[in-house]
């Protein structure tokens, strides 16, 4: 069993960062959100309507609620720009120059502009992120899932995009659910962020972030962001802890 | 603080989700088509010739060893090929040697065409629905080991000419490899492509030609040159056994006929146009799949 007993109401426009170990169970409940795992038992429900029940344990997978993979499912064989361009392209809500117009503009807004014609195979994984989470973008989702998306970067490239993603945000006011283990990443970023217990994986402690938006860099050496950091660090590590000597196998 | 448009509110209440997550077949990419980046080293291949020309014309010529004196030497067989008027009746220079090039090369092209147009769709299919390969994979798999000679009396009775029994039994081994290295291909891809896709809004048939056909084409090439080397193989026993043209039937003529700078000549044709029809496929399968020449060319940088 992965997630036991899990409740947790998020806000629309809301970001909110789930901090667990490795290996309790985070990503199963964003699978369970997307529609690739089924339920057991409660309820997910979307604006009010159930995505997931006991009669209906799977979600339908749709682009109201789209993921951002944790190593990045853009696919290699097509350029940035196709990749952007996928899910309208495929949906067929928009004549073809539309969806290129949006597309161009959409990449240029987060930094992209001059790799639309390259692989991502060819460019930063920083900037693969970024294209990636445009892709998702394109299709006006309602939620954004992140499956730690930034797990894979240094963290020079990774306070980089922080600020990439807030900047994003306060241009598409998007739900957001992302799942990191980096405390401090989810202080600066969210506006709720709810601590994990290990496998089977509970909310811990749900707190709200009251450092106000927009928010930048200095937060992270304001007073207030140190607080929050002392409140949290230590039932994050008793976590961590409880999670090494279970011996959690990495997802 | 509000928000206005683009946002939702989520709710999970007392879930609660059991058993494994799925894990996702990591895939193993073969780099086979990368190697033609590496910037050739000629000197080293044309070492490598020189070296065991050297040896053949050494061990059968000068040193005269006991078992290679009786083989054509270099100089004889290099005489041959390149004379106007060879003794054994076969050279650069004689069309009869084009004819045999010309009617195997006709051979192998259909064998190839017809295993592929065959093989990749099937392949593909059996990746993609495991139905279908639960129904077809075991009898596939039984059929497989039989070779292309133990199916000669079988292809004499089902097919009428000469011609289309060479053809079916130059298909199978053919077959099969493309068959199971495109179905492999398919297997290869990392779910999370498929997962993205369908968020994104994919039917079922727009994941199939956007994600797994493409994503399954590294493993459709290395099949395809393997399969182009088998076509070969299968072919020029064939050949050995239908006695009409061809570079195999050649060899074999050759034979009986004591005609032996020949058969190296027709071995040697057969290394050369074998090499060149492998080349092609190589080709074709670098430019379909530009997107992971330039990523190999930047050392897969990340």
């Amino acid at each position: 069993m992965a997630v036991d007993h899990c409740s947790l109401d998020i806000a629309a426009g809301e970001i909110c960062m789930i901090v667990g170990p490795s290996g309790c169970g985070k990503t199963t409940l964003l699978n369970a959100i997307a529609g690739f795992h089924e339920i057991t038992s409660g309820s997910i429900t979307l604006d009010g309507n159930v995505l997931c029940n006991a009669a209906k344990p799977k979600a339908d997978p749709g682009s109201d609620r789209i993921v951002v993979f944790q190593n990045g499912a853009l696919f290699p064989w097509k350029t940035n720009l196709e990749n952007v361009k996928f899910g309208p392209a495929m949906r067929g809500i928009m004549s073809k120059a539309e969806i290129t117009e949006k597309a161009l503009g959409m990449m240029a807004d987060a930094g992209l502009a001059g790799v639309e014609q390259n692989f991502p195979g060819e460019v930063s994984s920083g900037m693969r992120r970024r294209v990636e989470i445009v892709r998702a973008l394109m299709n006006d989702p309602k939620v954004l899932l992140l499956d730690e998306p930034y797990r894979a970067l240094d963290s020079l490239t990774k306070s980089v995009m922080h600020e990439a993603l807030l900047e994003i945000y306060y241009k598409n006011k998007v739900t957001i659910f992302f799942i990191t283990h980096d405390l401090e990443e989810a202080i600066f970023l969210g506006h709720k962020v709810a601590i994990m217990t290990t496998r089977p994986c509970k909310p811990k402690k749900v707190l709200t972030i009251d450092i106000p938006h927009p928010r930048d860099y200095g937060v992270l050496t304001s007073k207030r962001f140190r607080e929050l950091m002392e409140e949290t660090e230590e039932i994050v590590h008793e976590e961590a802890l409880k999670a090494f000597e279970a011996g959690e196998r990495e997802n | 603080m509000s928000s206005t448009a683009g946002g939702a509110s989520l709710r999970a209440r007392g879930t609660t989700l059991g058993g494994r997550l799925k894990a996702s077949a990591v895939d193993a990419l073969n780099f086979r088509a990368g190697r033609w980046l590496r910037s050739s080293k000629p000197y080293l291949a044309l070492l490598g010739f020189a070296l065991f020309l050297g040896f053949w014309y050494y061990a059968v010529e000068v040193a005269r060893l006991p078992r290679f004196k009786d083989l054509p030497g270099l100089t004889v067989v290099v005489r041959e090929w390149l004379s106007r008027s060879p003794v054994y009746g076969l050279s650069i220079f004689t069309p009869e040697y084009y004819k045999h090039i010309l009617i195997s090369l006709e051979r192998v092209g259909w064998s190839f065409l017809v295993s592929t147009l065959v093989g990749v769709p099937l392949g593909l299919f059996l990746g993609w629905s495991r139905t279908l390969k639960e129904f077809a994979f075991p009898i596939f798999e039984l059929f497989r080991p039989i070779p292309a000679l133990a199916w000669i009396p079988m292809s004499i009775v089902l097919f009428p000419s000469t011609e289309s029994s060479i053809l079916f039994l130059t298909c199978i081994a053919p077959f099969f490899a493309t068959t199971l290295n495109t179905m492999l291909g398919v297997e290869s891809i990392d779910s999370a492509y498929m997962r993205a896709a369908t968020c994104l809004g994919a039917s079922r048939w727009q994941v199939f030609r956007h994600v797994i056909v493409p994503g399954a084409m590294p493993f459709i090439f290395t099949g395809l040159e393997i399969s182009m080397g088998l076509c070969w193989f299968s072919l020029v026993g064939g050949e050995m056994l239908s006695g009409n043209y061809g570079l195999g039937y050649m060899i074999i003529d050759s034979f009986m006929n004591i005609s032996y700078p020949n058969i190296v000549i027709g071995m040697a044709t057969l290394g050369v146009v074998g090499y060149a029809t492998s080349g092609m496929v190589r080709i074709l399968g670098n430019y379909m799949m530009r997107w992971r020449m330039r990523e190999l060319a930047l050392g897969g940088r990340s």
